[in-house]
């Protein structure tokens, strides 16, 4: 079938199995690799996007689900400003190791702070509960969404 | 400038950005997939393989296909890459399909018909010892035994005037690396290369010039970003190189594989289930007399990695505790599950658990606050570790009280919660040997390379890798204050076998002190020479004079340097679901001089929300040869949500022979946890804890008397 959505801002037409994971397609047809897969269960959030704004694991949202809508990726969230200001407090917190979690929870703070600009420790961390982090054990990441929040005031 | 002041990650960037190339992400032309078939049986002989028409451009690769030796080698040559006429776990691979499309292989895979005869499998540490099941190993299963002693301690406990005895146990614990484990084998012109995620190429490499037979110049590895080991990607890695080394000679085109997080989790590396046994003789003050202490590691099925493990584990044996007499014996047992390999802390983690929760219970006895008791009874500098070695630098144990007293309130609160049911807190001592244990430093002969380069850049050249650690900066920062260049002027990239020499595995604490420290020392030769147009050192391990180590006898310093840690937990205990809620964690550590403050800190709380994990949420059983559970939806490891306040502070004893006083850092968060956390939860229930991971269930059946 064919689909027609927005990816990053930009309109894609393609002609898809409508069952193809949204997270598939945007590896293997897209080239798009910083969507990872942990698990492909849905328990990891490593391959987290926004779906018109809402955080969703794409290994779990078939294609048809993803017609007419909006996707944003870090290929397209990585141009912004928010996330340059993310990035920066994720450095100065040292939320990062191995990143291979990272694309994905720089997506879900983006979604947090959409909803709620000025969060808490505890809404943080109901926030990023759905991305998995072996390495941080998530403390260094929520000092750092909280730093963003505290710098990008206004941003969000 | 202090070089422990935080730089910016070299590394964040791209992974922030996503650009880090992991293996999946790797684009290759005219790539193939491999999927594996797998024993679905603990243990038995193969009668039969039923294969059916394989379609064209799929192929099967199985041990027929493996040109050298048909085992992985690593310290013994057990394991074979593919099972041939016996399966020893569920999950040991047996063959592959290869195929340009990977749902396809899969389908294949599922017409494969296996025909066993099944043998009566060996699953716990009772059953591989009572001999009723025919042995997986030798004819005892024992793959390894130990043991050393000190003065006499039968004596000690005919003196005794009172004798503590305990038995502890831990259980499987799985890695959980978020990047599931992968690698691509790309065949060319007689030379074939490997490249995927992993801790030790040399490992790799060492595995494929035994099993293809191939001298080492055919054979190339090159680490791709890493997402993540903790041990479970220092001995795994090696397995599937071999499989799609094997695969893309036999087929002539590139073959990726890469598992899925069930097939990860079914088939790769845990942390070794234990059974700890202690008995301590006591003078009437609660001196120690004598301690005789017993470990049993369940190792799985093959003996990989366990014979390192269970030295790291018995040389911790008596742990901290100062004692005139001892003996530590040490055992490590074949099981029909998927090997016990690596994992952060390696056998240490489980000896601690055992000697310091058994330590809270001696101060019981005693009636002393364990804070007290633990401090009191520990060595000191110049005291003799369990080896019978000798501590040497500074035993900070004092300092690292004191501030953990005035962090966590310990002596408050646990005067406080002696009246006050299901509040509980707990405290443990610690230490963890850096770099490899006893002989192994020296045999590993670790050399590294520093090149001057045309550009004005120095690179360095090691086979040490970045896996979210922070080598890739820590290791550029000692060269960068080493030479007094900007850092932006050090390049290191992933290692490559074909650029760099053997800098040993990226294991055991022992980037910073050990390859930190020949770098260090190879920009002291360097350094006369940057004016020069290209120039390249050379360096290699030597170990300190002081060391005086038998590998025979197990008799010395069984490491070159320690780091310290004391940790304390505080937990609240449901009354009615019995849940552990664990309301706040400290640590003071002292790992000699941080070469980066923050990376250091993220070590420490990434280490010890992992040992939490392990204490009270990872439980993973073994239930007829199947890990139960066996998946990521059911085996839960910490989410944002569990992890307490967390509070860390450092105590810098610099170390002599570390790069600007550095000692080691990776697996010591590890460490204190499980028996801090237990401690907590005793004194919270009144129930003596003799296992991890404490779950609602256990307290449950204990409450009601087992």
């Amino acid at each position: 079938m064919v689909i027609e959505f927005v990816l990053n801002g930009e309109r894609i037409k393609a002609d898809v199995n409508p069952e193809k994971r949204l997270l598939h397609f945007l590896r293997e047809d897209i080239g798009l690799k910083g969507t990872k897969e942990g698990c492909g269960e849905g328990e990891c959030g490593a391959c987290s996007v926004l779906l018109n704004g809402k955080l969703v694991h794409s290994c779990l949202v078939p294609l048809i689900m993803v017609d007419g809508r909006d996707v944003l990726t870090i290929e397209g969230f990585r141009k912004t400003e928010r996330f340059r200001v993310l990035k920066e407090a994720f450095s100065e917190e040292g939320a990062v190791q191995c990143g291979f979690c990272t694309p994905g929870m720089l997506l879900a703070a983006e979604a947090l702070l959409r909803e709620n600009p000025e969060p808490d420790e505890e809404d943080i961390k109901e926030a990023i509960s759905g991305n998995l982090c072996r390495c941080t054990g998530y403390l260094s990441v929520v000092r750092a969404i909280k730093r963003a929040s505290i710098k990008g005031r206004g941003l969000w | 400038m202090d070089i422990s002041k935080p730089v910016e990650r070299v590394d964040l960037l791209e992974k922030c950005q996503g650009n880090a190339l992991f293996v999946d992400d790797l684009e290759i032309p005219g790539l193939l997939h491999a999927v594996t078939l797998r024993s679905r049986i603990p243990r038995g002989r193969i009668k039969r393989i039923e294969v059916p028409e394989i379609p064209e451009r799929y192929w099967i690769v199985d041990y027929r296909d493996v040109p050298g030796k048909n085992s992985v080698k690593m310290l013994s040559e057990d394991m074979p890459f593919f099972a041939e006429d016996k399966v020893n776990y569920i999950g040991e691979p047996i063959l592959l399909v290869v195929g340009e499309d990977k749902e396809k292989a899969k389908r294949i895979l599922k017409d494969i018909y296996v025909e066993y005869e099944e043998i009566e499998p060996v699953f716990t540490i009772e059953e591989a010892l009572n001999g009723n099941a025919p042995p997986i190993y030798g004819d005892n299963n024992r793959f390894v035994e130990y043991e050393f002693s000190r003065g006499d301690v039968d004596d000690a406990f005919r003196k005794a005037y009172r004798i503590v005895e305990g038995e502890y146990r831990t259980g499987l614990q799985e890695h959980i690396y978020l990047e599931p484990q992968g690698m691509i084998g790309i065949y060319s012109e007689g030379k074939v290369k490997v490249i995927g995620s992993m801790q030790c190429p040399y490992y790799v490499k060492n595995a494929l010039v035994h099993g293809l037979g191939w001298p080492e110049d055919r054979i190339q590895v090159v680490q791709a970003t890493t997402g993540g080991g903790f041990g479970g990607k220092e001995d795994f890695p090696s397995l599937i190189a071999g499989h799609v080394a094997f695969a893309s000679i036999k087929i002539g085109r590139p073959v990726k594989l890469i598992l899925e997080r069930n097939e990860d989790i079914l088939s790769t590396t845990k942390r070794h289930p234990s059974i700890v046994r202690h008995r301590t003789a006591l003078d009437r003050d609660g001196n120690i007399l004598g301690m005789d202490v017993e470990i049993i590691l369940d190792a799985g099925a093959y003996i990989t990695l366990s014979p390192v493990v269970l030295q790291r584990a018995i040389f911790a044996g008596t742990g901290v505790y100062k004692t005139p007499n001892l003996r530590v014996k040490g055992i490590a047992v074949a099981t029909n599950h998927v090997p016990s390999g690596a994992f952060r802390g390696f056998g240490s983690p489980q000896a601690f658990f055992g000697v310091e929760l058994h330590g809270t219970n001696l101060s019981d006895e005693m009636g002393i606050s364990p804070f007290e008791y633990k401090k009191s009874m520990s060595v000191r500098r110049g005291d003799l570790t369990p080896t019978s070695g000798k501590f040497r630098s500074d035993v900070k144990i004092d300092e690292i009280m004191s501030r953990l007293d005035k962090l966590s309130g310990f002596t408050e609160k646990y005067r406080k919660y002696r009246d006050e049911k299901w509040k509980g807190i707990g405290v443990s001592l610690f230490f963890h040997g850096c770099g490899f244990t006893g002989d192994g430093e020296v045999r590993l002969d670790s050399r590294v390379k520093l090149a001057k380069r045309k550009d004005g850049k120095v690179e360095i050249l090691v086979s040490t890798v970045e896996m979210g650690q922070g080598a890739q900066t820590a290791l550029r920062k000692i060269v960068s204050h080493a030479l007094n260049i900007p850092i932006e002027q050090v390049i290191y990239r992933n290692p490559d076998t074909d650029r760099v020499p053997d800098s040993g595995p990226t294991v055991a604490s022992r980037t910073v002190m050990i390859v930190g420290g020949l770098l260090h020392r190879a920009c002291e030769k360097l350094k006369d020479h940057m004016g020069e147009m290209e120039y390249v050192v050379e360096e290699r391990f030597r170990m300190p004079e002081y060391v005086r180590w038998d590998q025979k006898k197990l008799h010395g310093d069984s490491y070159p340097e320690y780091s310290w840690g004391g940790v304390v937990v505080e937990v609240e205990v449901d009354p009615v679901t019995f849940e552990v809620k664990t309301s706040g964690m400290w640590g003071v550590y002292d790992v000699g001089i941080p070469i980066d403050e923050r990376i250091i800190i993220g070590q420490l709380e990434g280490g010890m929300v992992q040992a939490l994990g392990w204490a009270y949420l990872e439980k993973m059983d073994l239930k007829k040869g199947f890990l139960i559970p066996g998946t990521i939806t059911d085996y839960t490891i910490p989410t944002a949500k569990d992890v307490p306040e967390i509070v860390v502070e450092l105590v810098r004893t610099p170390y002599e022979y570390g790069p600007f006083g550095a000692k080691c850092a990776g697996e010591l968060p590890f460490v204190g946890v499980a028996p801090a956390f237990a401690s907590a939860v005793q004194q919270a229930t009144g129930i003596r804890i003799d296992k991890i991971p404490i779950t609602p269930e256990y307290l449950l059946e204990k409450m009601n008397g087992d």
